[in-house]
């Protein structure tokens, strides 16, 4: 009996304990991409002449450090999401980076070479409106914060509040900017729309107000935009209606109006309808800025002008010119003017900012991507060369939020793919076969396709194909044997998209992803290298977007198709585009216009006579369109039509509703159910994956017999929560529907329950993550359903014809630990034992065995249940470090978890993705179609050979025995 | 104004003398959910309507009328009318052409302090083949399912057997009246983690523990006797097995617990 519990227990750890890596196999089938976001503020270290280092701050609250030499991340730090975290505000000087956070929340300083925090300090509440580094005679010492109607002066050092003042007349006046020119004194400027400007002077020292004027400006409407401060003080704004500059010293108390003076004077016109912008250069906080500036005129006309004794003289006209900076080095200060060369390149040019004279040799030439977009941010770190004169590199910041930094003369250092931090869906689509591979897929290809050749032909056709498969393993092996004699390191295996080709097992395969910004990525799932990128303009930013791999790899020689349906949230209209996933190239098959809102699409198993799957389109007048839509699809849809049903959810009011399609591709209600508003609303529904295979059909009990499955393709899991949001009363709703009949197969409320709910639906069960809020905790909950000991109908499943309701099991667990994300694995078969991969907001992937999500645990341990294998009950959901499949690989804010399977039965392949993007392969009971990686060749053959011989010797040896005998 | 309408055409049907009682509906299972309220026992009904076309465009006629006897059991009735001739031989004729059988009730709570709110401002469909209702000589299953505050959501119907065989029913007295089992369901409450039972039963064992002395022994000291000769024999059978041996020692340890 004791040996007995010792073999169960060592067969149970044997099989939970999964999954785990080993040291030696970290990074050898797993990689990670860690992103930042789309950059607002960016700041090279100029603090030393070596220093590599590139302060960002983007709109996905991260503040990162990037070595500019490489663009890989020295640190970084992820706040939280939402406005709570939002960086307001980046100022660096020296070695410290002072970040505004949470709309003027809270202040930090951060040291940038390691990334540590060096203070932080809470403001006062109020919302945010600049900030500003203070010094007083050389020496940077402040940092001031202004808020809408207070301003606060911070030590540099220790971040201690030196004094906070409230801004006079707060409530009528906007107060925008601060200003100092390190001589004491403080300004902060505000203004009454279409009225007046209003300075406060403060001192530094104890925060008292000097002084306070007002300027009568009528023609102003934002301060930040149109104006600046340069040269010792002068305010200058420019305004597009009455075409002029206006300028202002802000010190002298006589001046009680701004000074106009008209663009045509200096020969300039701001083009109609464009908001001019106004940009001027402070190298050093504790000095006034320079007197030189930037008018940008029109979208690609930027002019450098010059403040002189009162007068604005142009230095040089930059037309066209799509972007320019100033960058400063020591006591050089210099412009960068990027202008167009050409249809595909740009040029980027150094000019002496006090001159405007061109520097000689410093053109950088920048390639535009043509599947990119337009460059519109422009970054320059400009240093002393040895010769003592300037040197620069350019960070270009395009549209579609690629990071790409180049030196002279135009060498692309780095790139960063920054879209990828916003993955919306993805597909993996298996890599094509090898030329070899599909010259004998083409022939059987061939056959399939129903065109019928001679005998002569065919039997020429396959000498030929297989004298190519002799040609291609000669190259093979000569390969090899040229590989062998090179050092290891030197041989590379380099992904390019020529070289793409299926491996043995369908490991490696093509993501395509899609990010928030419309930029599509097709990327090799085995080394993580961006194979091809197309940016999709004209992106509104609330697209929602549905990726539908509509062929596969399988049907050679036509290629594979994908097809992503771009949604505008409000209006519902969209519009398709299709591409190949695996060049990424636009496919050019006409779509169809879809000129209503899209409610629903539907991937039909009905395929036309191109191998490509039929997409039907359900527009709010519950009309069907087809893609592709030729004669033989449409024959085929008539033909099945009473077999095609849908179903809608309109989750504002509540109803879900089946159609069905008639044979004029009309479509008929046939089911609805009411959900009543008032009550809970509809949060999420979710089918059933459709590439997912069921190996068993039941389950086998303790006692031999056998407990079939309900495997209901068509099973909808709908999830409600409550209005009510009281804590007793709140409650979680699981609905189970058939999609074909409306019948609700079982409807089931967790009480004192609420979302955010995770789930997950699969063969028969489905897993959700509610928070309890009574035990403010959350708990997992498993529902299982099966059809009982006898099968109605083996053959076939129809939802038509399956009258009586399934059993449902069900059983809940504590989890530990709150959850991001929840989603399967998936394999070829789906022999394989599933396990659930839980995203944690710690970064970490946990791979939970589906056995520990067992209604039919028990509570009490009896013979059967050990039979079955079954775990005793408990409540806690256990958490093993070993489980996390990421051991130290955190991804950050994990959204969603995909999950192929490959042609490993045992393999599946995972790949995570939020702010980073992770993927690796999970083998959920453990590899047991293959061999291990330490595994014993030398031994086994030695053996092998070993006996093989002996046999020979003894078998020789019994022969000269017998002979001998017989002799005898 | 409609659920005046409605309440009239209720009464028109329970004055006709065709008024047939089917089999009543199963109590159900599921606890009364919902602050509970005290209810009279008056009970109300809405219509149960029913569609059947060769055009497969819904016309929707009355079916029957669904009693609900109100109170804590939600007992339901079906009261219905035979099926007429002409009715008969539409529905074989849908049947035939493998049209749809539809079925309607209007959105209502069954909770009867709530009527007074109730409105019927549109309906719940449910629908069978025709053919397989013909089959199975009208013998369906109407099941209404309701939220937790007792409005209904759904209705689903299905025919035992559920099948399309292509039998002819030859017997007209079979397509004249509904064997009709019908049956309100309610959500059922989801189970919790059970915490207070697995408690009992580790103190339980705890307690077991300690009444018997053999069991604290500790697992060493139990089968040392076995243990011994086996770490001897393999630490004497070489190096070659270690990870098997390592591996087993670290599931027995984990067995232990």
């Amino acid at each position: 009996m004791a040996w007995l519990v010792v073999r169960l227990a060592i067969s149970l750890s044997l099989l939970y304990t999964a999954s785990a890596v080993f040291e030696d196999q970290v990074g050898k089938f797993d990689w990670r991409e860690q992103f930042v976001g789309k950059v607002r503020f960016a700041l090279f270290d100029t603090h030393s002449q070596a220093s590599k280092k590139l302060l960002v701050a983007t709109d996905k609250n991260v503040f990162a450090s990037l070595n500019s030499r490489t663009g890989d991340l020295f640190w970084r730090h992820v706040d939280k999401t939402g406005p709570e975290g939002h960086i307001d505000a980046l100022l660096m000087y020296g070695q410290d980076a002072v970040v505004v956070v949470g709309n003027g929340r809270l202040l930090r300083s951060w040291e940038t070479t390691v990334g540590g925090l060096k203070w932080e300090a809470v403001l006062d509440t109020g919302s945010f409106q600049a900030a500003a580094l203070i010094g007083v005679q050389d020496f940077v010492k402040y940092v001031a914060v202004l808020k809408k109607s207070a301003i606060s002066l911070h030590d540099l050092s220790s971040g201690s509040q030196i004094w906070v003042e409230n801004l006079p007349d707060s409530d009528t006046v906007q107060y925008q900017t601060i200003y100092s020119g390190g001589n004491g004194l403080v300004f902060v400027l505000g203004f009454v729309p279409s009225s007046h400007i209003v300075i406060v002077e403060y001192k530094i020292e104890d925060g008292e107000i000097m002084k306070k004027k007002s300027v009568e400006a009528a023609w102003m409407s934002s301060l930040e935009n149109s104006c600046a401060v340069i040269s010792s003080g002068n305010l200058l704004c420019v305004d597009q209606i009455t075409q002029s500059l206006y300028i202002l010293p802000l010190q002298s108390a006589e001046h009680t109006e701004m000074r106009q003076i008209h663009l045509q004077t200096l020969d300039l016109e701001v083009a109609s309808g464009f908001q001019p912008v106004l940009t001027s250069t402070q190298p050093n906080p504790a000095q006034p800025p320079l007197a030189e500036f930037f008018l940008q005129l029109s979208p690609d006309h930027h002019i450098l002008l010059q403040l002189k004794d009162d007068l604005i003289a142009p230095l040089r006209d930059f037309n066209p010119s799509y972007l320019a900076a100033f960058a400063t080095s020591g006591e050089k200060t210099v412009a960068a003017v990027m202008t167009p060369k050409n249809e595909t390149a740009c040029s980027i040019n150094l000019f002496s900012a006090d001159t405007g004279r061109r520097h000689l040799d410093t053109t950088i030439i920048y390639h535009m991507d043509p599947n990119g977009g337009k460059p519109n941010r422009l970054y320059v770190h400009a240093f002393l060369k040895k010769d003592d004169s300037v040197g620069y590199r350019v960070m270009v910041q395009t549209e579609d939020l690629t990071l790409t930094f180049l030196q002279q003369p135009g060498r692309v250092v780095w790139m960063r793919e920054e879209a990828l931090a916003d993955v919306v869906t993805m597909e993996m689509v298996d890599l094509p076969l090898t030329g070899t591979q599909a010259e004998l897929e083409g022939e059987f290809g061939k056959k399939a396709g129903k065109v019928q050749h001679g005998l002569l032909p065919m039997v020429l056709k396959r000498l030929s194909s297989q004298f190519i498969l002799l040609q291609a393993w000669m190259a093979h092996l000569w390969k090899l044997f040229y590989d062998a004699r090179k050092p290891r390191s030197s041989v590379k295996n380099e992904v390019t998209i020529d070289t793409l080709s299926r491996d043995e097992f369908n490991l490696q395969k093509m993501m395509v992803m899609v990010t928030a910004s419309g930029k599509l990525f097709g990327i090799d799932s085995k080394s993580g290298t961006v194979l091809w990128k197309q940016y999709l303009e004209d992106i509104q930013p609330n697209s929602i977007f549905k990726l539908i791999v509509q062929r596969t790899t399988a049907h050679f020689p036509h290629p594979p198709q994908c097809t992503l349906l771009i949604k505008n949230k409000d209006t519902g209209l969209g519009r398709l585009y299709v591409f190949n996933p695996i060049f990424g190239k636009k496919s050019h098959i006409s779509v169809p216009a879809l000129p209503r809102p899209v409610l629903q699409t539907l991937l039909l198993p009905v395929i036309d006579q191109d191998y490509a799957k039929v997409l039907l389109l359900i527009d709010d007048q519950y009309k069907v369109t087809a893609f592709p839509s030729t004669k033989n699809v449409l024959q085929q849809l008539q033909d099945t039509a009473s077999s095609i049903f849908f179903y809608l959810v309109d989750s504002s009011q509540g109803k879900l509703s089946g159609f069905r399609l008639r044979m004029d591709l009309s479509t008929e209600l046939i089911w609805e159910v009411v959900i009543p508003t008032e009550v809970q609303k509809i949060v999420a529904v979710k089918g059933k994956r459709a590439n997912e295979h069921v190996h068993s059909q039941g389950r086998v009990m303790g006692d031999r017999s056998v407990l079939y499955k309900y495997l209901n393709p068509n099973l909808l899991a709908v999830i409600t929560e409550s209005t009510d949001i009281h804590q007793e009363r709140s409650f979680v709703g699981i609905f189970l529907i058939d999609g074909v009949t409306g019948r609700i197969v079982h409807e089931a409320v967790q009480r004192k329950a609420k979302g955010p709910v995770h789930f997950v639906h699969s063969e028969n069960w489905l897993v959700y993550v509610y928070w309890n809020s009574k035990f403010r905790r959350n708990e997992f909950s498993v529902l299982e359903l099966f059809e009982g000991a006898e099968l109605y109908n083996s053959t076939v499943f129809s939802s038509l014809d399956r009258p009586h309701p399934p059993q449902v099991l069900q059983q809940s667990y504590i989890f530990p630990a709150p959850i991001s994300t929840l989603e399967a694995t998936l394999t070829e078969k789906g022999i394989t034992s599933r396990h659930l991969l839980v995203g944690l907001p710690s970064g970490n992937i946990l791979s939970l065995p589906k056995m520990f999500l067992d209604p039919r645990r028990p509570e009490l341990i009896s013979e059967q249940s050990r039979e079955e294998n079954l775990i005793p009950y408990a409540p806690e959901m256990p958490i093993r470090t070993e489980w996390f499949i990421n051991y130290n690989q955190t991804v950050s804010r994990v959204r969603g978890i995909y999950t192929a399977p490959s042609g490993l039965e045992s393999t599946c392949l995972v790949v995570v993705y939020g702010l980073d993007i992770y993927q690796t392969r999970v083998f959920p009971s453990k590899q047991f179609d293959v061999l291990k990686d330490d595994y014993d060749y030398v031994l086994i053959s030695s053996v092998l050979f070993g006996l093989f011989f002996a046999t020979m010797i003894s078998k020789r040896l019994a022969e000269v025995k017998l002979l001998n005998r017989a002799w005898r | 104004m409609a659920t005046k309408r409605v309440l009239s055409l209720i009464l028109s049907v329970l004055s006709t003398i065709t008024l047939l009682w089917t089999q009543f509906g199963e109590c159900n299972n599921g606890r009364r959910l919902g602050d509970a309220v005290d209810t009279d026992f008056s009970g109300f009904s809405v219509p149960l309507e029913h569609s059947f076309e060769i055009d497969d465009f819904p016309r929707f006629r009355l079916r029957g009328a669904l009693q609900f006897r109100g109170g804590r059991e939600n007992g339901v009735y079906l009261a219905q009318n035979q099926l007429s001739e002409k009715d008969r031989n539409t529905m074989k004729d849908v049947a035939a052409v493998d049209g749809l059988y539809r079925i309607r009730v209007p959105r209502v709570s069954l909770q009867v302090d709530r009527q007074t709110e109730r409105q019927s401002e549109g309906y719940i469909t449910a629908f069978v083949r025709a053919c397989s209702l013909v089959e199975s000589h009208l013998s369906d299953v109407i099941t209404l399912h309701t939220d937790v505050s007792g409005n209904v959501i759904g209705i689903s119907i299905v025919t035992i057997p559920g099948s399309c065989r292509g039998i002819e029913v030859e017997d007209e007295v079979d397509l004249e009246v509904f064997n009709t089992t019908i049956s309100v369901v309610a959500p059922v409450t989801a189970p919790v983690p059970e915490t207070a039972p697995y408690i009992e039963r580790m103190e339980q064992e705890m307690e077991k523990k300690g009444k018997n002395p053999q069991e604290q022994k500790s697992f060493f000291a139990k089968y040392w006797m076995y243990i011994v000769p086996l770490v001897l024999f393999l630490m004497m059978s070489g190096a070659q097995d270690q990870s098997g041996g390592g591996a087993g020692g670290g599931a027995g340890n984990g067995g232990g617990r």
